[in-house]
């Protein structure tokens, strides 16, 4: 007996959901169309739904109903009150999901392959389909508990330092290929123990792959488990024989892929490197010894900084992760706008890994209301310190490092910077001079003759400047 | 479809992507991380499928527990993208 192919209007309402979810991400082109961008996703994910439901749901209607109602009630419900500043561990939460369902979808399909298309009556699974479905599962199994290990990492639950197992490769290969081989043998046996057995080792590796890596790397983990819940969704596509999830599949996959890159890029790593993790681990093992040599340094307050800052013409504002973790991003906004009403002109210069995942200080500065076009790319405004009065530093460090520049057994060398010796004023905001940036190395940018440190919390600190502004 | 039909479908789907993601203005890429994880919860078709088939009662259970993880990422996904794009705003002329 074989099934009967569905109507065509079935597959061209999936490619339809295709092309609207290529159309979502175009539309992130600009600020402008974006919005627009995301309703079309919003439609082409109607649609997908609508069908497979019209198509096969209607038996279950109320059970699907409800879950979907409490899914979503549930996810609604945590977008609406999420913090901008959380963002990194919403979105690996969400990753998380993903996987695990793709894990529950594979092994729904191997319980009732017959249900999903891939099997005669009999139950005998087509050869093509378990490959699929073996590594549907080993994706989304791995999304799942690497996306697991990132949300405890970047909310706090659990130590951002990489945890280093010894053997840790051999450990990791092992597994990779025992998972490999499985999904070969799975061809010839489709014994439950075949499939349960890849699964728990997916479960394991991805735990494992994301245990070294440490709080630095993170923005490349977060993208680097976005693209696997694509493939994952894409190998599900595959088993399904549905055009909707391929083409989604392959456009996040990529989407992951190419800001996995773009996040080692900017920090000047291998993508192999990230991987194999420790980074950031021991930072006495780094050349930072001799940050222990005591070298002068010059000490400004706050009404120092207004003063400075009333009389400059330009001033490039650098933020980083800790202006997102003092909350300053609204009294920062706040000293743009006093700044601007004394003719200052305000330009934000941000880095591409600033913060905890890719575009994350953007949002934060969208959030306190920046319009976008004072806000810059590194090479779009690394040409301009030359001219600028004061470069302002809050919450940033590696990322302003000289020594990525010049010093090559530095661990950042390499790494794109901000020229921000080439400003007239240097002003940097830090809890303390003893704290070193994510790399663990000291910063010749504090000890520079131009160089003003304001010692204190940046929101404390932003807060004063303010109230030596108004004066 | 045929396994080739389905590859080349995938194939010509990288690139697009390819070219398509990096056209994204480095300044979105939160919300696109956001907005590529609600649309890879289109895995929701395979979960609706499996939740609405006869045959095995666990595979129907399985099937709707991924309905319910599917739809916290499309719902949530979605509204936190809105929100995220809703902030973005160009300097007021004067």
């Amino acid at each position: 007996m074989e099934h009967v192919a569905p109507p065509s209007w079935v597959g061209l309402a999936y490619l339809a959901a295709g092309v609207l979810f290529i159309m979502a991400l175009r539309g992130l082109s600009s600020p402008a169309t974006s919005r627009a961008g995301n309703r079309y996703g919003i439609i082409g994910m109607t649609i997908a739904m609508v069908t497979t439901l019209a198509t096969h749901g209607l038996a279950s209607l109320p059970e699907i109903i409800g879950a979907i109602a409490i899914g979503g009630g549930l996810g609604f419900v945590t977008a609406r009150k999420i913090k901008m500043t959380d963002m990194p561990q919403l979105v690996a939460a969400f990753h998380s999901l993903v996987g695990m369902a793709a894990v529950l979808v594979g092994l729904a399909a191997y319980l009732n392959p017959y249900a999903f298309g891939i099997s005669g009556p009999d139950g005998i699974i087509e050869v093509q389909s378990r490959i699929e479905m073996g590594l549907g599962i080993a994706i989304g199994a791995i999304t799942f508990s690497g996306s697991v290990i990132a949300f405890l990492k970047l909310n706090g639950n659990m130590s951002g330092s990489p945890i280093m197992l010894p053997g840790r490769h051999v450990i990791n290969l092992g597994t990779l290929v025992a998972i490999i081989g499985l999904t070969g043998y799975f061809t010839v046996d489709q014994s439950p123990w075949v499939l349960a057995t890849i699964t728990a080792l997916s479960f394991l590796i991805g735990f494992l792959l994301i245990i070294p890596i440490g709080g630095a790397d993170m923005p490349v983990v977060v993208s680097m488990l976005n693209s696997y819940s694509g493939w994952a969704a894409a190998a599900m596509g595959f088993t399904l024989h549905n055009t909707a999830m391929i083409i989604t599949g392959a456009l996040v996959g990529s989407s992951g892929a190419i800001l996995s890159y773009i996040m080692c890029k900017a920090m000047n790593r291998s993508f192999i490197s990230v991987i194999a993790g420790g980074f950031g681990a021991a930072p006495e093992a780094s050349s930072g010894g001799a940050a222990k040599v005591q070298r002068p340094w010059k000490r400004g307050a706050a009404e120092d900084a207004a003063y400075l800052m009333k009389e400059a013409e330009n001033v490039i504002i650098i933020p980083g992760y800790g202006m997102a973790v003092a909350q300053a991003q609204h009294v920062l906004r706040e000293m743009g706008d006093l700044l601007k009403k004394q003719g200052v002109n305000v330009k934000y210069a941000i880095h591409p890994v600033a913060g905890r995942m890719p575009g994350h200080m953007n949002v934060l500065l969208a959030e306190a209301n920046v319009p976008y076009d004072e806000v810059f790319e590194l090479e779009d405004i690394n040409g301009e310190f030359a001219q600028a009065d004061v470069a302002f530093i809050i919450g940033a460090n590696d990322v302003v490092n000289p020594s990525a520049k010049t010093d090559k057994s530095s661990p950042i060398y390499g790494m794109p910077v901000f020229d921000v010796d080439k400003a007239k004023t240097v002003m940097f905001i830090k809890r303390s001079m003893g704290g070193v940036g994510y790399a663990g190395v000291d910063n010749d940018v504090f000890y520079m003759d131009q160089t003003m440190m304001l010692l204190a919390d940046a929101k404390k600190m932003v807060e004063d400047i303010n109230k030596a502004l108004a004066h | 479809m045929d396994f080739i039909s389905i590859l080349s479908v995938f194939v010509m789907a990288c690139f697009v992507g390819y070219y398509v993601v990096w056209s994204v203005t480095p300044a979105l890429h939160t919300p696109l991380m956001a907005v590529t994880n609600a649309i890879s919860s289109v895995i929701v078709v395979g979960a609706l499928v499996a939740g609405a088939a006869e045959g095995s009662a666990i595979s129907k259970w399985l099937g709707l527990a991924a309905v319910v993880l599917a739809s916290v990422n499309i719902f949530g996904g979605f509204a936190v993208t809105e929100r995220m794009l809703a902030m973005y705003k160009k300097k007021e002329k004067k």
